[in-house]
């Protein structure tokens, strides 16, 4: 409440301020500053002043001779944003705006690519966004082309181009069919950043097992399970084996192991196995009356 | 005759001002926000977070208290931020920020929902104070680019920039 009432009242002390001064060529300043460029600004008059440069980005205050060029060195003010320039010298004070823009020169990338790890063949399956960032961290809002490009070792390179808007660019890209690793890579002039996805099989699309007879049990496995893409299901998925018979039912969940699933059941005569991984089900064998 | 008018109306404009702490606040149709189709209660969210930032900043720069940020900016925006509070400090600088009308547009919204960013042109006054004495009270007009991520409870401002209009 306090610093409220100040303010109010120094904003009645300044609204008395004689107009003119704010009016006065006795602040001459560049309207855009690239940011962290060396600049300067012009005063004219007689004496000593203060010069604040006020922003949310940065502050900067100097003493500064009137009459003067007042120099600023390259790195002095490097955020990008909007500036004002407040001249107090004596009893009176000149206002002005500027606005410091992010270097064209794009630095560093924050690239984001989504998700890191995913079924084959999926059509726009993966997401890239990218940031476009200068050497201090602002924003790059000119327009800027950003290169995509998504590369792994058994599948064919898929190449996108898209301009920033705002300073972002996005792009989607399908999966390989191909199960590995694959490098997503964004790219804006020398700036470089990659990102890995790893790209797993698919759900099932082959599920099929054999039983065979071993003594006073059933040896049953599976062939090699593979989804629609030919790639086999990775080792540890659970294959779930069904024998009904009689009105009882006997369940086995195994491994893969090297893509393949075996498991020992007992035999009952006329009963009926199946099998299924995850929701996907395989092939169902009727045992013979005489085992 | 003139002046004693100017003092009156900036009066008058100072108490206007002070009565009314909220901006007015224009909230433009969104059509397209890119690749994820963006919730009206998302849009909504985004906007609350946003203008509450721009209050945090306010309170921070006039108190010169960077902490003041936490709750409302993160990464970049926050680092920014405050270090110009510190710098602000060590000069013996306080500014205030006083927003009064935001027009705000929303237009990306990154596909896995991480990110979202606005464009705002904004009206705010920016008052500076030397070791507590007026220097300058100052109307601005600008257009803020702020990118906005995703926290545990709220969106954070995680990039906040003005450019030229």
């Amino acid at each position: 409440m306090k610093s409220g009432l100040t303010f109010f009242l120094s904003g009645l002390v300044l609204a008395a301020m004689p107009l003119a001064l704010a009016q006065t060529d006795a602040l001459r300043l560049p309207k855009t500053v690239e940011a962290g460029s060396a600049f300067s600004i012009q005063t004219s008059g007689s004496g000593t002043a203060v010069l604040y440069i006020v922003g949310p980005g940065q502050v900067v205050q100097r003493k500064v001779q009137l009459g003067e060029t007042t120099s600023f060195a390259a790195g002095d003010l490097h955020n990008a944003g909007h500036y004002l320039a407040v001249l107090v010298g004596g009893s009176s004070t000149e206002n002005d705006a500027f606005d410091v823009t992010a270097a064209h020169q794009p630095v560093t990338l924050s690239f984001l690519a989504k998700p890191s790890r995913l079924s084959v063949d999926l059509h726009d399956g993966i997401s890239g966004v990218v940031y476009v960032f200068d050497a201090f961290q602002n924003l790059v809002l000119v327009p800027t082309p950003v290169s995509f490009q998504l590369s792994g070792v058994a599948s064919a390179v898929q190449m996108r181009t898209a301009l920033t808007r705002n300073g972002v660019a996005w792009t989607k890209m399908n999966s390989a069919p191909k199960e590995g690793s694959t490098q997503f890579v964004a790219r804006v002039g020398d700036a470089v950043s990659t990102r890995v996805i790893q790209q797993v099989p698919g759900n099932p699309c082959h599920l099929r097992m054999s039983v065979r007879p071993a003594g006073e049990r059933l040896a049953v496995e599976t062939e090699p399970v593979r989804d629609c893409s030919g790639n086999a299901l990775p080792d540890g998925t659970i294959v779930t084996f069904t024998e009904t018979y009689n009105g009882g039912e006997s369940t086995i969940d195994v491994p893969l192991k090297r893509g393949i699933a075996r498991a020992d059941m007992p035999a009952h005569s006329g009963a009926r196995v199946s099998v299924a991984t995850g929701v996907f089900i395989g092939n169902e064998i009727r045992l013979g009356k005489g085992r | 005759m003139t002046k004693p008018l100017f003092i009156i109306c900036s009066l008058f404009a100072a108490i206007i001002a002070l009565g009314s702490d909220h901006p007015t606040v224009r909230v433009a149709p969104t059509r397209s926000v890119g690749p994820r189709p963006l919730e009206k209660q998302t849009e909504t969210g985004v906007t609350r977070d946003y203008l509450q930032a721009w209050r945090s900043m306010s309170d921070a720069f006039e108190q010169n208290r960077a902490d003041l940020l936490d709750p409302d900016f993160i990464g970049t925006a926050k680092e920014k931020l405050a270090d110009t509070i510190r710098e602000q400090a060590k000069l013996g600088i306080r500014t205030r920020y006083r927003d009064s009308a935001h027009d705000i547009q929303l237009v990306f919204y990154s596909p896995e929902g991480l990110s979202i960013q606005l464009v705002d042109t904004v009206e705010y006054n920016v008052e500076v104070m030397d070791h507590d004495k007026a220097q300058s009270a100052q109307h601005v007009r600008a257009r803020y680019v702020a990118v906005l991520t995703p926290t545990e409870i709220r969106w954070k401002v995680r990039v906040f920039q003005a450019e030229p209009e």
